[in-house]
C-alpha cells in the first residue's frame, strides 16, 4: 500500500538516526557547517529527496536544446574541443605580435588581446595620465597603425580575435575593421569578440570614461552595427569575471552579468531592432573559481537562466537567441605569490570545472599570475594544461558529465533561484542602470567581498601556503616577465610618426563629424571608422566626445 | 582621538577590492577612514591627505606603476614640508622593490598576504612611532600655510 511505502526522505532520516548519529558520537565531523565559496551551506549528502523540484525534461533536458542547461550545442567537445585562448599583451604592438605567434605555434586556437591601462581608459600614450603605464600591463594601441602591426601576419579570416576593451571598445572595433579592410580581409568572415561590457565596469572593473547612459548608447551602436555588417562577430562579451574577482558570490556573478545582458537587450530592442536579429551574437564571460562543484553548477545555471530570460522576458523565437555561449578564465585571485608553482594545480582544477561546465573558450592563468603579467614559460604550461584536459583526461567524451548528480542539480537550481531573486530586486529598483547609479550592485559586492574576507580570516576557507602549511623557509624563485622599460619610448616614437605623417585637417574634420553624430541618435560607428582610417587616435576621439557625453565620477562606497 | 587614515587608489587601474576591504577593516577597528575612490593622481592624493589632516596615507597599487607613483607622492609631501603623515603601501609590489620604496620614505608595504590584523597593528605601531597628535588646523594646511604644531 502507498502509505506504508517508505519515501527517500524517510530513508534519509533513518540513515541519519541509525548510521550517522552513532558514528558522529564516536567521531564528530571536523566542522559544523561546510559552505561553498559563495557561502551556501552544503548538505552532508544529496539524495533524490533534495531534487524533487527538479524536472528532467523541464530543467535538465538535452544539450543544444532549451533550456540549454547541459550545453549550447548537441555535440559539444565531441565535435571539437573548446577554443584555447591565452590572453597576451605587453609593450608595443610588435612585442605582442611576437607572443601571439609563439602561442599559435604552440597550438593555440584563438587570440586574445590585453591592452595597457591608458588604452583601456582612453588615453593616448603621450597623455600625462599615461606616464609609467604605457605597455606595462598590456599592449599600447594608439592608432590603427599600431593595430596593423599587432595582428601582422595573422590570418584574420581564419583565427578568431578577442579584444578585452570596454569604454573605448567601439573605437577599437573600428580599428579592427579598418585593419581588416587595409589587409584585404572580408568583414563578413571576421570572427572574434570585443568585450564592450560597460555595465560591469561601473560595478566591478572600474574602467570607464563617460557616464552610464551615453556609454550604453555606444554599446548599442556597436551591437546594431555588428548585427548588420559582421555576421560572425560577437560585439559584446557580457562579463561576470570581474565582479567575482572583486569578491562577489557565485550567484552575484551570474545575476549581475545577466542583469547587464538584460539591460543591453532592452537598449537595442528600444532602438527598434528585433531581438532575434542580434541576440544570437551576444556572448558571455565567467570566471572558473576554485570551488569545483559550485562552479560547475554555476555555468549550468547561467545557461538555464539566460534561456528562460530570453524566451519568457523578451519573447525570443530563435534557439540561437536563447543559448548562452561563454568564454572562461581561471581565477586570478585564487593564485598565490607564495610557492607560485602550486598555481598550476589550482588552475588545472579550475580549468576542469570550466570544461565540465561546458565553456566555449578558455584562458588558463600562468603560475606567475599573482606576481606579474605572464612569462612565456608560464603561458606555455597554462596552455599545456588545457591540451592535457582535451587530449588525456577523457572528459570531452560525454556531454555535461556531472548532470544528474543530486548535488550539482541542487546547486544549479539554487543558483538559478538566486538569479531570479536578484532580477526581481533590480526591476523593483528601476532597472540595471538605475541600480548602478544608486550604487546597489557596488554595495552588494562590497558586502560580499568583506564577508568572504572575514570567513577566510576566521579559518573557514584556507589558502594553502598562505593561511595553512606556510613554509617560511622557502619561496622558490621563478623567472618573471621582464618589463621592458624602453617600450614606452618606442611607443611614443610610433605615435609621433603617425601624427607627423597623417593629414591633420582630415583628422580634424573626421573628429568634428563624430561630435556632430554624437549629438544626434545616428549610429556612431561609420563616423568612427572614418576617423580611425584618417589616423585619428583613440585618445583624440575619446577627448572630442567628453564635452558631449560628460565624464563619469564615482561616488565610492565601502 | 582616533587614528585617521586616507586610503588612496592612484593610477588608472580599477583593482579596488583590497582597498575597500582595508578601508572597512580599519573603520571596524575604530579608525577614521577616508577613501579617495579610483584614478587619483599623486597630487590629488597629497592634497586630500593634507586637507583631511590624516595620520596615515595607505596607497593601493596593483598596476605595476608603484615605482613611478610613490616617488611622486613622497616628493610632493616633502616639497610641501609635510613630514608627519606616514605613507604606507599595498597591492602587487614585487619584493625587490620594497627596499627601494622604504629608502625613499615609504614606511611599510603590506602585501596581499597581510591579514587585516597585521594591517591594524602595523598602522597603530607606525602612528605611535610618528608620535603625531592630530591637532593641526586642517584649514590652514589646506591653504598651504604651515602651522606650528602646538603638541610638539
Amino acid at each position: 500500500m502507498q502509505t506504508t511505502e517508505k519515501t527517500i526522505a524517510d530513508e534519509l532520516r533513518e540513515w541519519e538516526h541509525q548510521t550517522l548519529l552513532p558514528f558522529t558520537e564516536r567521531r564528530p565531523e571536523s566542522r559544523e557547517v561546510f559552505r561553498t565559496q559563495g557561502g551556501a551551506a552544503l548538505e552532508r549528502v544529496y539524495t533524490p529527496a533534495h531534487v524533487e523540484d527538479v524536472d528532467f525534461a523541464r530543467d535538465i533536458g538535452f544539450p543544444g536544446q532549451f533550456p540549454y542547461t547541459r550545453g549550447p550545442y548537441p555535440t559539444m567537445y565531441r565535435a571539437q574541443p573548446w577554443t584555447m585562448r591565452q590572453i597576451a599583451g605587453f609593450g608595443t604592438a610588435d612585442d605582442t605580435n611576437e607572443r601571439f605567434r609563439f602561442l599559435i605555434a604552440q597550438g593555440q586556437t584563438g587570440i586574445s588581446t590585453d591592452f595597457d591601462m591608458p588604452t583601456l581608459m582612453g588615453y593616448d600614450s603621450d597623455d600625462e595620465r599615461s606616464e609609467g603605464e604605457v605597455g606595462r600591463e598590456g599592449v599600447a594601441i594608439d592608432s590603427v597603425d599600431d593595430m596593423l602591426d599587432l595582428y601582422a601576419g595573422i590570418d584574420l579570416e581564419k583565427i578568431s580575435v578577442s579584444m578585452t576593451i570596454n569604454p573605448s571598445a567601439w573605437i577599437l572595433l573600428a580599428m579592427y575593421l579598418v585593419t581588416a579592410e587595409e589587409r584585404g580581409f572580408d568583414r563578413k568572415k571576421l570572427s572574434g569578440t570585443i568585450q564592450n561590457d560597460i555595465i560591469k565596469e561601473y560595478i566591478a572593473q572600474k574602467e570607464w570614461v563617460y557616464p552610464p547612459r551615453p556609454a550604453m548608447r555606444l554599446v548599442r551602436d556597436s551591437i546594431t552595427y555588428s548585427a548588420e555588417h559582421l555576421p560572425r562577430y560577437n560585439p559584446v562579451n557580457v562579463s561576470g569575471y570581474h565582479a567575482r574577482e572583486a569578491g562577489s558570490t557565485a550567484i552575484q556573478e551570474v545575476a549581475f552579468t545577466l542583469a547587464a545582458g538584460i539591460a543591453y537587450v532592452e537598449e537595442v530592442v528600444k532602438a527598434g531592432i528585433d531581438v532575434d536579429d542580434f541576440a544570437p551574437r551576444l556572448s558571455f564571460f565567467f570566471v572558473s573559481q576554485i570551488d569545483f562543484l559550485e562552479e560547475v553548477a554555476k555555468f549550468r545555471a547561467a545557461r538555464r537562466v539566460w534561456a528562460r530570460v530570453m524566451k519568457e522576458r523578451f519573447g525570443a523565437k530563435k534557439p540561437e537567441s536563447m543559448r548562452l555561449r561563454f568564454h572562461c578564465q581561471t581565477a586570478g585571485v585564487s593564485c598565490t605569490a607564495r610557492e607560485p608553482l602550486n598555481n598550476i594545480a589550482r588552475t588545472a582544477i579550475e580549468a576542469l570545472a570550466a570544461v565540465c561546465g561546458g565553456a566555449q573558450s578558455l584562458h588558463t592563468n600562468g603560475y606567475d599570475e599573482a606576481l606579474s603579467i605572464p612569462s612565456e614559460p608560464a603561458m606555455k604550461i597554462a596552455l599545456r594544461t588545457q591540451q592535457i584536459l582535451a587530449d588525456e583526461v577523457g572528459v570531452i567524451g560525454t556531454i555535461d558529465p556531472l548532470g544528474g548528480s543530486y548535488a550539482i542539480e541542487r546547486l544549479t537550481t539554487d543558483i538559478e533561484k538566486g538569479c531570479f531573486d536578484y532580477f526581481a530586486e533590480v526591476d523593483k529598483r528601476g532597472g540595471t542602470i538605475k541600480c548602478i547609479e544608486d550604487n546597489f550592485f557596488q554595495m552588494e559586492l562590497a558586502d560580499a567581498a568583506y564577508d568572504l574576507h572575514r570567513r577566510k580570516e576566521a579559518g573557514e576557507r584556507h589558502i594553502v601556503t598562505v593561511t595553512k602549511y606556510r613554509d617560511e623557509s622557502a619561496n622558490p624563485h621563478v623567472e618573471l616577465h621582464h618589463v621592458d622599460e624602453a617600450a614606452s619610448g618606442r611607443q611614443l616614437a610610433r605615435l609621433r610618426k603617425t601624427k607627423e605623417t597623417r593629414d591633420a585637417a582630415a583628422v580634424q574634420a573626421a573628429l568634428d563629424e563624430i561630435v556632430r553624430v554624437a549629438k544626434t541618435d545616428e549610429n556612431i560607428m561609420p563616423a568612427t571608422i572614418a576617423a580611425v582610417k584618417a589616423r585619428a587616435t583613440g585618445g583624440e576621439i575619446i577627448k572630442a566626445l567628453r564635452p558631449v557625453f560628460g565624464t563619469y565620477v564615482e561616488t565610492p562606497v565601502f | 582621538m582616533p587614528i585617521k587614515v586616507l586610503v588612496a587608489k592612484p593610477g588608472l587601474d580599477g583593482h579596488d577590492r583590497g582597498a575597500k576591504i582595508v578601508a572597512r577593516a580599519l573603520r571596524d577597528a575604530g579608525m577614521e577612514v577616508v577613501y579617495t575612490g579610483l584614478h587619483q593622481t599623486p597630487e590629488m592624493i597629497v592634497n586630500a591627505a593634507i586637507q583631511e589632516d590624516v595620520d596615515v596615507v595607505g596607497v593601493s597599487i596593483l598596476s605595476g606603476a608603484h615605482m613611478t607613483i610613490f616617488p611622486k607622492i613622497m616628493t610632493m609631501l616633502s616639497d610641501r614640508e609635510v613630514d608627519d603623515i606616514a605613507v604606507v603601501g599595498g597591492g602587487v609590489i614585487q619584493e625587490d622593490d620594497i627596499p627601494k620604496l622604504k629608502a625613499i620614505g615609504v614606511r611599510e608595504i603590506f602585501n596581499a598576504e597581510a591579514s587585516t590584523q597585521d594591517l591594524i597593528d602595523g598602522i597603530e605601531r607606525i602612528v605611535a612611532e610618528t608620535g603625531r597628535a592630530s591637532t593641526r588646523s586642517a584649514q590652514a594646511l589646506a591653504d598651504g600655510t604651515r602651522v606650528p604644531d602646538p603638541a610638539r
